[in-house]
């Protein structure tokens, strides 16, 4: 739901609030800029001072207006011609054009009213509107992705067009809550929907009839300073009824033009001053530096408006349209899915379709959408659930299981849990079983026993959907077809094979990057922007599960490279060993965003084994800005199997690698990654202390064997290898 | 128009209803290039002694920024009852208002004068812009405004 209310207004609203944000960001730095060129006031000088000046110089001022930054502009009459001119106030002389600004002229109707009158006034205020929505239901989906108000600025993880929007939005977000209530105020003021409060006085009925009594000795002008003034009128020439009328920030009121006696007074209203302060908010008139901020905060939301379109692009994507999703007040089952990738969502549609078909109404929902006071009539919860990395909650079910550890057990729905995952991984399924045991331990009911599903097998889906069936008193045939990827021919270049003499054959392979047609590019369909570390998913001939291997290379260098070893009896690694140039395999990539160097210049350390480097040596590749990179490859014997080892002699004298420590494990004197980072252990633990990222790629054990040695190393140091992966620099890419 | 009506027909003593001696009168107001967003023009009727009689027309739809017309704002205490119903919009610069009104024949040639307050956002007010006495011979001359209004004439 929520993500509803801030989806919507901000698909609708995205080339709006774009247009509002820059034509806003822009007319913040005029309050700046007038407020610098204003002649500089002279300080305690008094508006009887200033007026007697002015009138010196121009005998014919009929005005004297003074602008919130300062700048003082007269306007006189002299022989039949206006003239005007701002103002030094020290010497009442002119001392530049008052001729409005007519680009501010124009910007400030395009902010306002987009030159389209009264309607333009209200489009653009429903785009105020739009962005309140948007602030508060963003802030809502920020607290509720980082778990908690206390953790507003936690760190982010995922890719970078949902990371930057949420980054710009909890930076920009109270300056955005203040530009748009401030500019709907405005607008409901210029609207008269707010009292004006006008606290004007009524003009004098009786004055004394003489005239010309000198500037300096009306008592109001000395007493008021400068600063303080707004703006003074004087009496018609020659017109005896007529007065001399002032506005200062305090109030407005008449002075005789005969005596200099004050004829009326009032102060503000309270609803004027809170205009008058808002509008000062909104324009940054009188307050230039708070302008400047929020005009720098407003150029966030074009960013954001992208960044939010890319994003529910990609959802769109992700995820298989659900058919007639029933909402969670009327569904008698609730199907909560935690997928990381998106292939469960694939699962849940299966299930969805076939559990309506038998008459059900069912509620799909993101386990991150859980909502268990509207589940009214729900009689049942399935739970399918996918595991991120070592047994952690995928995306889409954050939070979820404290939720559920906090949540009593509620009488008469029953809940079942089926497990996603990959049995290769030690943490099979890992967070769907701390789901069951969870669900269990609370005294849920259980429908029917937890179960798993290996690499997609329909056959399991197939298995655990007849249990189910049956405790449903169903006949249930889940017929699940996996959805493929949309893949692409590559074609190979080259291949580079290594490691026979040490029965570990493998080879680096290097693929002509696809073209990519306009249509492709905009709807992000094909090969897009990739980098080192993303990972590139192989189709085998004779199956449908892809396998995926850590890409070695960018979309900038030109190709698609990466590293692979033949596996024995491994169906995709045989055929990819046996491709020679000109042959091609259907492919696809899928990001993974968390295992990338990073911004910034912070040193690097990259740790891995065998077909592990692939990745490291894409980053070092990439490495054109020479961050400080330390490299420790474990390899089986440097004449054999040593990877890239020409490039890594390259790219230590042109600086892009600093230090190479291979770990070489057959030989005189055997090593492996994790002794070489216990000896190197000192250097190590400085770099990290320095700001160093650690990234690591390889075999399960050997990453594990890394972590423990690494948590040796920093122990004198009051760190852990926990920490640096909390704060998201110890990174991994395991398989 | 109506408020000014009743005034006549009070203040002038008139005995025959006022509608049977009207006529209909053409206000044309041309705008100089003053470089500025759309002018509020408020156009009211006072008589050979000064006193506020009653307003013609107002261009400019928002009652904020009529405290702007000072000297109309002045006699009338902004009171918007005296131009309900004669409001139209504002007028930009270079452009031209006409407005076709019907007024009563007494208003010409009895000390009456026309005044046109002007007003333009963040530019300076211009009250008594234009002030021009209504009489037979004047119709059809056209009058120079001070900042805002090119000229101004007076036509039936």
């Amino acid at each position: 739901m929520l993500r509803f209310v801030h989806r919507w207004p901000g698909l609708l609203a995205a080339l709006l609030l774009s247009l509002l944000a820059l034509s806003g960001a822009t007319l913040s730095v005029f309050p700046a800029a007038e407020r610098l060129a204003a002649p500089q006031a002279v300080s305690g000088q008094s508006v009887a001072d200033l007026a007697s000046r002015i009138q010196a110089a121009y005998p014919g001022v009929e005005q004297i207006r003074r602008a919130p930054s300062g700048q003082i502009t007269a306007y006189w009459f002299d022989n039949g011609q206006p003239g005007a001119a701002v103002i030094d106030p020290a010497t009442g002389q002119a001392a530049g054009s008052a001729d409005p600004n007519q680009t501010l002229r124009w910007l400030t109707n395009l902010h306002r009213s987009l030159f389209l009158g009264d309607g333009g006034r209200l489009t653009m205020a429903a785009g105020a509107a739009m962005m309140l929505v948007l602030c508060l239901s963003g802030a809502l989906l920020v607290v509720r992705r980082t778990g908690g108000w206390r953790r507003w600025f936690a760190h982010l993880r995922g890719p970078l067009a949902g990371r930057l929007h949420v980054e710009i939005a909890r930076i920009a977000l109270p300056a955005l809550l203040l530009s748009s209530l401030t500019a709907l105020w405005m607008t409901a003021s210029t609207f008269g929907l707010l009292p004006e409060g006008d606290s004007t006085p009524a003009f004098p009925t009786e004055v004394s009839g003489q005239i010309d009594a000198p500037l300096r000795d009306m008592p109001l002008l000395a007493e008021t300073p400068v600063s303080e003034l707004r703006d003074l009128s004087f009496p018609y020439a020659g017109d005896t009824t007529d007065v001399f009328s002032l506005t200062t920030a305090q109030g407005s009121g008449y002075i005789d033009q005969g005596t200099g006696a004050t004829l009326a007074w009032a102060d503000l209203s309270g609803w004027q001053r809170a205009y008058e302060t808002i509008y000062m908010l909104h324009t940054g008139q009188g307050a230039a530096g708070l302008g400047l901020l929020l005009g720098l905060m407003a150029l966030g939301v074009p960013t954001m408006a992208v960044t939010g379109v890319i994003l529910w692009l990609a959802g769109r994507r992700g995820r298989p349209r659900i058919r007639h999703n029933v909402a969670p007040g009327r569904a008698d089952t609730v199907i909560l899915v935690g997928s990381e990738s998106g292939t469960t969502w694939g699962f849940a549609a299966t299930l969805q379709a076939a559990l309506s078909a038998q008459g059900h109404s069912i509620h799909v929902a993101p386990m991150s959408s859980f909502l268990p006071d509207r589940y009214a009539r729900a009689q049942r919860l399935l739970i399918l659930a996918a595991t991120y990395g070592e047994g952690a909650a995928p995306a889409s079910a954050k939070g979820f299981l404290d939720r559920l550890k906090r949540l009593p057990a509620r009488p008469g729905v029953a809940l079942a849990v089926l497990g996603f995952g990959d049995r290769s991984f030690p943490a099979f399924c890992g967070f769907a079983g701390q789901l069951a045991e969870t669900a269990r331990a609370r005294g849920w009911q259980e429908l029917i026993p937890y179960d798993t599903v290996d690499r997609q097998s329909s056959q399991d889906f197939a298995r655990w959907g007849r249990a189910l069936g049956t405790a449903l008193g169903l006949e249930l045939e889940l017929a699940h077809v996996p959805v493929i990827p949309a893949s692409l021919p590559l074609s190979l270049i080259s291949r580079r094979d290594y490691g026979a003499e040490v029965q570990a054959p493998t080879a680096i392979l290097r693929f002509a990057l696809p073209p990519r047609s306009l249509w492709c590019r905009l709807s992000g369909r094909g090969f897009g922007r990739f980098a080192p570390g993303d990972l590139l998913g192989v189709l085998p001939e004779g199956s449908e599960v892809a396998r995926f291997y850590s890409l070695a290379s960018g979309c900038r260098d030109g190709f698609v490279e990466i590293a692979v070893k033949k596996h024995p009896g491994g169906l995709c690694s045989a055929q990819l060993m046996a491709l020679q140039p000109g042959d091609s395999v259907r492919a696809f990539i899928r990001r993974n965003p968390d295992f990338r160097p990073g911004p910034g210049k912070a040193p690097l350390i990259l740790i891995g084994a065998g077909t592990g480097v692939a990745p490291l040596a894409g980053f070092l590749r990439g490495n054109t800005r020479h961050r400080p990179a330390c490299l420790i490859f474990g390899l089986r014997h440097p004449d054999s199997d040593f990877l890239y080892r020409e490039e890594f002699a390259t790219w230590q004298q042109d600086g892009r690698l600093t230090r190479l420590l291979p770990a070489v494990s057959r030989g005189t004197a055997p090593a492996y990654v994790q002794d070489l980072v216990r000896r190197e252990g000192p250097e190590l633990a400085r770099l990290i202390r320095d700001g160093a990222r650690v990234l690591v790629c390889g075999g399960r054990e050997m990453a594990s064997g890394v972590t423990t040695a690494l948590a040796e190393v920093l122990a004198p140091f009051g760190t852990t290898p926990t920490d640096l992966k909390a704060e998201g620099r110890y990174v991994e890419d395991v398989y | 128009m109506k408020p000014l009506l009743t005034t006549l027909a009070l203040t002038t003593a008139l005995t025959a209803p006022a509608i049977a001696l009207a006529r209909p009168v053409t206000f044309t107001t041309a705008m100089t290039n003053y470089g500025g967003d759309g002018a509020y023009l408020a156009y009211y009727v006072t008589d050979a002694s000064g006193a506020y009689v009653g307003s013609l027309w107002m261009a400019g739809g928002k009652s904020k920024y009529y405290k702007h017309l000072t000297d109309w704002y002045r006699a009338t205490g902004g009171d918007t009852a005296e131009i309900n119903g004669i409001t139209g919009a504002s007028v930009g610069a270079g452009r031209q208002l006409e407005i076709t009104l019907d007024l009563a024949d007494a208003l010409f040639d009895a000390g009456y004068t026309l005044h046109i307050d002007a007003a333009v956002e963040d530019m300076r007010d211009s009250p008594n812009e234009i002030a021009v006495p209504l009489t037979a011979q004047g119709a059809g001359s056209a009058v120079k405004g001070r900042r805002y209004i090119a000229d101004f004439t007076y036509k039936y």
